[in-house]
């Protein structure tokens, strides 16, 4: 049976790619972001998975207001990174995996998740930066195959987090029933706090994305009480990508220890963040016996 | 059904604002393409009537003023795409609709990352 070792989260801002670009990842700005990863390569060094399932929001690439859908999978055998139109470079293909796309695809409508189901997508800077901050010396061949899940945050309305949180149940529950042995890593990219629109462009929310760093740990469902509005008050209209963080942190089952977990601010406009996080399988055996 | 509106200096994009804007939205989605970055360069008026942009919409893309796109049904994500052709990053667009110095507006992103002061 596949299994879930463990769940990573990141910021994704579109200067990451830049920094990686011009090779700024030891610059006094940059160092702290970058080096956040260090403990996390490390970790995957022995972890090893087998797929990631990157819980990420597209931003105008692959989607547009034409068909937008609240929750879509990818199902696609290679994902390509295209040009954005502001210009950080693209990265090589990945290898997708079918297989469990449409294992994960089924089993969600069966359970009443009706999710869209893509067989072309298009994987934008906040799929590839997350990679490529986790595999910085893969080249043209990433070590790992993935499945892209997508949470609208473009057009409102937007799922609550508390939808979040049982797309992110049914998705734990989704790859643990997928009768092959395979290491599956959750990565969830986006937020903290922040927003590029508006005459409040600029917004960063220290205490709430330090709260949301104890919580997506000790008590996640706290985080699934907030409305949409209260997220777009508190962490900006843009930190309503604390949904990715949220469907991930769901997927890993009730107990979770911390390995690792780093708070870099601003990063670009951004509340940035950076965590790791082990499901703890010896507190789930401990109480359900 | 959740009330996005009036958290002050904050649009939200709602789909009132999704139909405002889809013209607006649909050829700033084409710009991820550089073949019509190039074109808009070389021409604006005919792409925006390519794109049927609505009168407001060619006003605030010809003012290049970000807070005025947004009015006009602007998504930021899509508008981001037009912003790239000037070379514009998030920051000289945050600069431009809050009003301040480019400077101002990374001192402001610095200040609020501090830790709060204690109370004296």
């Amino acid at each position: 049976m596949a299994h879930i070792i463990g769940g990573i989260t990141t910021s994704h801002v579109p200067s990451i790619g830049n920094a990686i670009h011009r090779g700024e990842q030891q610059t006094p700005y940059w160092k702290p972001f970058f080096d956040a990863f260090k403990p996390l390569h490390a970790w995957l060094k022995t972890a090893k998975p087998d797929v990631i399932v990157v819980v990420y929001n597209d931003h105008g690439l692959n989607f547009f207001l034409d068909a937008m859908p609240t929750f879509a999978i990818g199902a696609a055998s290679t994902y390509h990174n295209a040009d954005e139109g502001w210009g950080i470079p693209v990265v090589p293909s990945f290898n997708g995996h079918p297989k469990l796309s449409w294992h994960i695809i089924e089993d969600m409508v069966e359970h009443e998740f009706d999710v869209t189901s893509c067989q072309e997508l298009k994987v934008d800077h906040a799929f590839t930066l997350p990679m490529k901050l986790l595999y910085p010396d893969a080249g043209e061949d990433w070590p790992v195959k993935v499945v892209p899940v997508l949470i609208n945050s473009v057009q409102h309305p937007l799922p609550s987090a508390a939808r979040c949180w049982k797309l992110g149940q049914e998705l734990g529950h989704a790859i643990r029933s997928y009768p092959e042995d395979t290491r599956v890593l959750i990565v969830a990219t986006g937020g903290l706090s922040h927003q590029l629109d508006g005459t409040r462009a600029g917004f960063i929310n220290r205490d709430f994305d330090l709260m949301c760093m104890e919580k997506i740990v000790s008590d996640p469902e706290a985080l699934t009480r907030f409305t949409n509005r209260e997220l777009i008050e508190q962490a900006g209209s843009q930190g309503v990508e604390l949904m990715t963080w949220i469907a991930m942190r769901a997927a890993l089952g009730s107990h979770v220890h911390e390995v690792s977990s780093t708070y870099c601010a601003p990063l670009s406009n951004t509340g940035g963040a950076v965590m790791l996080l082990e499901p703890d399988l010896g507190a789930v055996q401990m109480a359900a016996e | 059904m959740v009330d996005l509106k009036g958290i002050p200096g904050t649009p939200v994009f709602t789909g009132e604002q999704a139909q405002i804007g889809y013209a607006l939205n649909k050829m700033c989605f084409a710009f991820n393409d550089e073949a019509m970055r190039r074109a808009f360069v070389a021409d604006e008026n005919a792409v925006m009537d390519q794109f049927h942009l609505t009168p407001k919409q060619r006003d605030a893309i010809r003012a290049r003023n970000v807070n005025a796109l947004l009015d006009a049904g602007g998504n930021i994500y899509y508008l981001a795409k037009f912003a790239g052709i000037f070379g514009l990053s998030v920051q000289d667009i945050g600069a431009q609709q809050t009003g301040m110095s480019l400077s101002n507006f990374k001192q402001h992103l610095v200040e609020q990352a501090q830790p709060a002061k204690a109370a004296q």
